[in-house]
């Protein structure tokens, strides 16, 4: 099957299509250079498949309608029931066939388990439900940025739960499982931005656990790094906490007043805020920064214990943008400044 | 010893036997402290059928919820319970006692020729586990519910908040029992109950595929027990064989549950392939073709499926020794099957083929276990398993085999063997058109998740990426027409046990010893030992009209 | 496991009350059970060979904790509680041994005596894991030994010439671990305060992101001994409870053998009942090398 046929459906409906350029029916655009090699096993057992599937279905159809019963009680005119020839045939034959395709399909899998020497290692770090990269300049990040042409290798952990990273256009997937660490390399041939997801289940929000995956031009990868690596030189405080809470907050708190996960970001400086089990507190330097490295202490009424703790992940610098950044959004609009 | 009553349903007609199995004692406390295997095997029909309502309508809510990316229906942790539930009823109440407890228990004792199973209170005492099983299923939904998954993965499984994990890992822990005395008592009822003359290469091949089941639901059951007994010891004590924060491997827990969990697809889909190799013969009055193939790639499944359970862990870590080794016997486990479907399409070659309902489920079966076994090839293959474990492939393949295949043979089957069991006829009508419905309903529900799949959508999935609405908005419509399909074979099945036709003894025509008794048996089965033949032999049977049946007539003279 | 046949002769007339309708004779009935019976023993072989496994995997990947936390267990009281189970099965083949032959003083009496040996076994495994709990020797969170393992500080003197470690040299990976207790203070000769750290790395599970855990070093201490105790409490709790369903068994045979069931050659459930208490015999016997004497 086609993905010409849900294409033109998605065109009918105004839906989006499954099928970008780049893709072939069945699979999505090969952004690695193992990509090619995946896609090759899987058509080849595809065909053989759709070969032998064909062949079922039309013996089958062709049988029950040759010799269809036209008299209830009627007898059929053959008797055989048995052939050693035939056994031997259509057992022969498809073992063959499963030979081959256990043989390419291993052949793929030792490409994807032995990196060459010099691929850049990556440390990735699952936890719900979010994935962070630390850089070999020891930046972390929650997007994977690498280099084109360039092998890389992730190291995989995680923090709580059995996670596993995923990147289809990469045709790449291990688990993350807390207490090892897992590895994996690849090499991405096609610049772009490519989607990683969560595939093994892990909760509440397993399916929004996702990160961006950039694939840069020669030269582009470092220049990201290093802009990237200390913002604090090209932005002031305030951006940085804003970027910060954008990529390592928004998953439970929102800026715009609405209630999510956690409380609300929006005019929080400086309120003053029920505790669960406390007395109420002023939301001030010093909460935030509590609440950002031992979260559990201060639970905001009205709110779940499960914000996990940034400590180790934050630097103290990071830690003042956040808070710099909050008290912005107290402002009225005319204070904050343009 | 009994009275008739001749308002009930079950009562037969004029001439028939004064007594069957269901008029034979009346009341509550006669079926609930039964040792009648026919009536056992009813009690399970009724109770399997109902947890299949039950898991039907979690997958009803999960398609439902899955109609748009974000919210449709629910928050996720709701739906993260709606499809734990949905796999874990599906799996442990419907699809692994199936086909032996409904159909197997009842049938196997009367195909040998024998009055009842070796053990007839291990029977009930089976059936019991299972109602305990269901009922803590129920007790784990009142309890706060699990979110899992049905594979109850640690540390998630020994983590999560969800109050409904313990009471569910004890009712799977009594389903898993009641699997393995009913595999006990098949084994020892096929050793020591068989009729003289009947050799174990004179047996229907049903129950081959019932012994080299119950074989596997010996060997491994227990195995899921200790790996359930321990999870609930983590859970509770924290024992720390399983945790990595206690010293423990998950990967351990991961390799115990698949050693059961292979071998349990495998207890799912051999009694269907039982059933197709009952049905095809009779609707084709042709006998059975490669009979010793047929036996023996039974058994071969059956100890294969023990060596590959590694191949739903290639991206766990294990090493790539390990994968290379579990990949290539998984391969191995592929040649019995497709000797099977080639040895039934030789059977349909030449035959007198009739598409009566059960016949229809049979064909069905080998068209989407033929689609569901190739995609497994995929699977098998590891360059192309590392795109597609954890996707919605996973998701399809699995459904066309174990829905499309293991469920729809159970279909077949029940209809098959209906009017034995009831001493009822359905309408064929009707049960054409619910087929029409199941069938063009599952491939709709199914198909599009092969290329979410392989575009890249993780399975257990609340919210997805929007391109993939499409297929998964088709998917939804196939499962609500999946639903109609049912809901018609519900009620044409129901109306039949008031109001239809009473069943001859052998309305099918089939040569095995369940057709020589009367439609419904009696309850000591026969009143002597029917003479054992060929079970795929029809040629003296012959149609006769009047009672719509075959009836048995001597061989004319060579 | 009876090595004793059955009597040659066969079944008399009055076996038939017992013989239920779906058999043809009682002999066929006798064949059956105990063919069902040696499969449901299959299964509970299988049932306890996951745990025998989950030994297997622990100590071929991690022997050092098996050789240091194997010094716990008392050698003595295991070899005891093999005896008494040993002493036991031979009691109740003698039991089933009477039941052919229709003596029913005997068969109640070795009832009884096979009934106390698994008294006596429950005794003394009641007394070991008591102590076991009092000196801090439990699984996952409940490890805290209070003494070093006796004999481990001269066997580890004797064998490989070195004395143990003092606390100040516990290795600095000890702080990547989640909030664990501080070893506890000082070495003295007998009884010797623990200096190692036993506690596994915490519930974040790997060090924070980026630095890989330094090498573990068997040298220096030993890590997640409460794995052994896991795995040993495991094993011998899940062997404790089939010996207490054996008892359960053996005085519902008891019951029966006194109301007179097995006075007229049907002795079906005292044949079965005999093999499920070998089974568990037999387990205890490849339980206590693996867990008492390694070396």
């Amino acid at each position: 099957m086609n993905a010409l046929l849900p294409n033109l459906l998605a065109q009918a409906t105004s839906l989006p299509s499954i099928a970008p350029e780049g893709g072939s029916a069945w699979m999505p655009p090969q952004a690695s250079g193992h990509a090619a090699e995946v896609d090759a096993v899987f058509y080849f057992i595809y065909w053989v498949s759709v070969f032998f599937f064909v062949l079922i279905v039309a013996l089958m159809v062709y049988f029950v309608l040759r010799y269809r019963r036209r008299v209830e009680g009627e007898l059929p005119r053959l008797h055989s029931s048995h052939s050693l020839a035939l056994e031997v045939t259509w057992t022969i034959i498809p073992l063959i066939l499963v030979i081959v395709m256990f043989y390419v399909g291993f052949r793929g899998f030792m490409d994807l388990a032995n990196p060459p020497g010099q691929a850049m290692d990556i440390y990735v770090t699952g936890q719900k439900w979010l994935w962070t990269f630390k850089y070999p300049n020891g930046h972390d990040d929650t997007e994977l940025h690498v280099p084109i042409d360039t092998p890389v290798r992730l190291i995989l952990a995680s923090n709580d739960v059995i996670h596993s990273f995923y990147i289809p256009a990469f045709r790449i997937k291990k688990d993350a499982v807390p207490g090892r660490y897992n590895k994996m390399w690849f090499r991405p041939t096609r610049t772009g931005e490519y989607l990683a997801l969560c595939s093994e289940f892990c909760g509440t929000q397993h399916s929004d656990m996702r990160a961006r995956v950039v694939v840069h031009e020669p030269g582009l990868y470092e220049k990201w790094l290093t802009d990237v690596s200390d913002p604090f030189k090209t932005h002031t405080p305030a951006e940085v906490g804003a970027l910060l809470v954008s990529r390592r907050c928004s998953g439970c708190h929102t800026v715009d007043g609405r209630a999510h996960v956690g409380p609300t970001f929006r005019g929080i400086f400086g309120h003053e805020v029920g505790i669960k089990g406390q007395p109420s507190v002023i939301v001030d330097e010093n909460y935030i920064r509590e609440s950002i490295l031992t979260p559990s202490a201060k639970i905001v009424a009205g709110f779940e214990n499960v914000m996990p703790t940034f400590k180790g992940q934050l630097k103290d610098q990071e830690i003042t943008a956040i808070i710099e950044y909050l008290k912005t959004l107290s402002k009225s609009p005319e204070e904050r400044s343009p | 010893m009994t009275t008739i009553d001749a308002t009930s349903p079950f009562a037969p007609p004029a001439g028939d036997p004064p007594v069957n199995y269901l008029t034979a004692t009346r009341g509550l406390r006669s079926w609930l402290f039964t040792i009648d295997h026919k009536r056992i095997a009813v009690m399970y029909l009724v109770s399997i059928l109902t947890a299949f309502l039950l898991g039907g309508i979690f997958a009803l809510l999960v398609r439902t919820e899955l109609w748009t990316p974000g919210r449709t229906i629910v928050d996720a942790d709701r739906y993260n319970q709606f499809f734990t539930l949905h796999g874990a009823i599906m799996i442990f109440l419907v699809l692994i006692p199936g086909t032996p407890a409904a159909l197997g228990n009842f049938v196997l004792p009367i195909m040998l020729g024998a009055k009842d199973l070796a053990f007839p209170r291990l029977n009930l005492l089976s059936y019991y586990l299972w109602v305990a099983g269901a009922v803590l299923a129920v007790v784990a939904i009142a309890l706060g519910s699990v979110d899992t998954g049905w594979t109850f993965y640690v540390p998630y499984s020994t983590t999560t908040s969800m109050g409904g994990v313990v009471p569910i890992l004890t009712g799977v822990l009594m389903l898993g029992f009641s699997s393995i005395f009913t595999g006990l008592n098949f084994i020892v009822t096929i050793h020591k109950l068989r009729p003289p003359g009947m050799g174990w290469f004179r047996m229907p091949l049903l129950l081959w595929s019932l012994y080299a089941t119950a074989i596997m639901q010996i060997l491994a059951t227990p195995v899921l027990a200790i790996t359930l007994l321990l999870l609930i010891v983590e859970r509770l004590l924290q024992l720390g064989i399983f945790q990595p924060g206690l010293g423990g491997d998950p990967l351990l827990y991961q390799h115990f549950f698949w050693f059961y969990s292979h071998p349990a697809v495998y207890i799912m889909i051999l009694p269907a392939m039982g059933v197709i190799s009952e049905i095809v013969p009779v609707f084709s009055r042709k006998h059975i073709f490669g009979y010793d193939f047929i036996a023996m790639s039974s058994i071969a499944i059956a100890m294969f499926s023990f060596f590959v359970w590694g191949h739903h862990m290639f991206v766990s870590g294990q090493s790539t020794l390990v994968a290379t080794i579990f990949s290539l016997l998984t391969y191995s486990v592929s040649i019995p099957s497709a000797v099977k479907v080639f040895n039934w399409l030789a059977t349909l070659r030449g035959g007198s083929i009739s598409l009566r309902t059960p016949m229809l489920y049979a064909l069905a079966f080998i068209c989407l276990f033929g689609l569901g076994g190739l995609t497994g090839l995929f699977l098998g293959a590891l360059a192309a398993n590392v795109h597609l474990h954890g996707t919605y492939f996973i998701v399809a393949h699995f459904h066309y085999v174990m829905m499309g295949s293991a469920l729809v043979a159970m279909l077949g089957g029940i209809h098959y063997w209906w009017p034995k069991i009831t001493g009822r006829l359905y309408s064929e009508r009707w049960g054409q058109l619910a087929f029409v419905f199941v069938f063009i309903g599952f491939n709709l529900t199914f198909f599009p998740q092969f290329l979410m799949g392989t575009h890249g959508m993780p399975r257990r999935y609340y919210n997805y990426p929007p391109e993939f609405q499409l297929l998964n908005q088709m998917s939804t419509v196939g499962s609500y027409l999946l639903a109609v399909g049912f809901v018609i074979m519900a009620v044409y099945l129901l109306h039949s046990v008031f109001a239809g036709r009473p069943a001859p003894a052998n309305p099918w025509g089939g040569a095995t010893l369940e057709w020589r008794c009367a439609s419904p048996p009696p309850t000591h089965n026969f009143d002597s030992p029917p003479p054992v033949g060929d079970p795929y032999d029809y040629r003296d049977l012959v149609y006769n009209p009047r009672s719509a049946g075959y009836v048995s007539a001597a061989r004319p003279a060579p | 496991m009876s090595t004793l046949k059955p009597t040659g002769q066969p079944p008399a007339a009055e076996h038939s009350a017992h013989l239920q309708h779906q058999f043809d004779n009682p002999r066929q009935q006798f064949d059956a059970a105990v063919q069902g019976m040696w499969l449901f023993l299959a299964t509970e072989i299988l049932l306890f060979a996951g745990l025998f496994c989950v030994y297997a995997v622990y100590r071929a990947n991690h022997p050092e904790i098996f050789y240091y936390a194997h010094v716990y267990l008392s050698k003595p009281l295991g070899a005891l509680n093999t005896a008494i189970l040993l002493c036991s099965s031979f009691t109740m083949a003698t039991g089933v041994w009477a039941a052919q032959r229709r003596r029913q003083k005997l068969l109640a009496a070795m009832l009884v005596l096979t009934f106390l040996g698994a008294c006596g076994f429950l005794t003394v495994k009641y007394a070991e894991y008591k102590h076991k709990w009092e000196e801090g020797l439990g699984w996952g969170q409940h490890y805290h030994p209070k003494h070093i393992a006796p004999g481990f500080a001269a066997h580890e003197a004797e064998e490989h010439g070195r004395s143990l470690p003092s606390p100040a040299s516990a290795p600095a990976s000890a702080a990547t671990s989640a909030p664990a207790s501080a070893p506890t203070a000082t070495l003295a000769t007998d009884a010797v305060s623990l200096a190692f750290e036993p506690r596994s790395l915490g519930p974040q599970g790997l060090a924070p992101s980026g630095r890989v855990p330094a090498q573990l070093n068997p040298e220096q201490e030993v890590r997640n001994v409460q794995t052994f105790f896991a795995i040993y409490f495991a094993l011998t709790g899940l062997h404790g409870v089939h010996v207490i369903a054996g008892m359960a068994v053996i005085l519902w045979l008891l019951a029966r053998t006194l109301l007179g069931h097995f006075a007229a050659g049907y002795y079906t459930p005292v044949e079965l009942g005999g093999l499920y208490w070998h089974l568990v015999d037999i387990i205890w016997i490849y339980l206590f090398p693996l867990l008492y004497l390694i070396h």
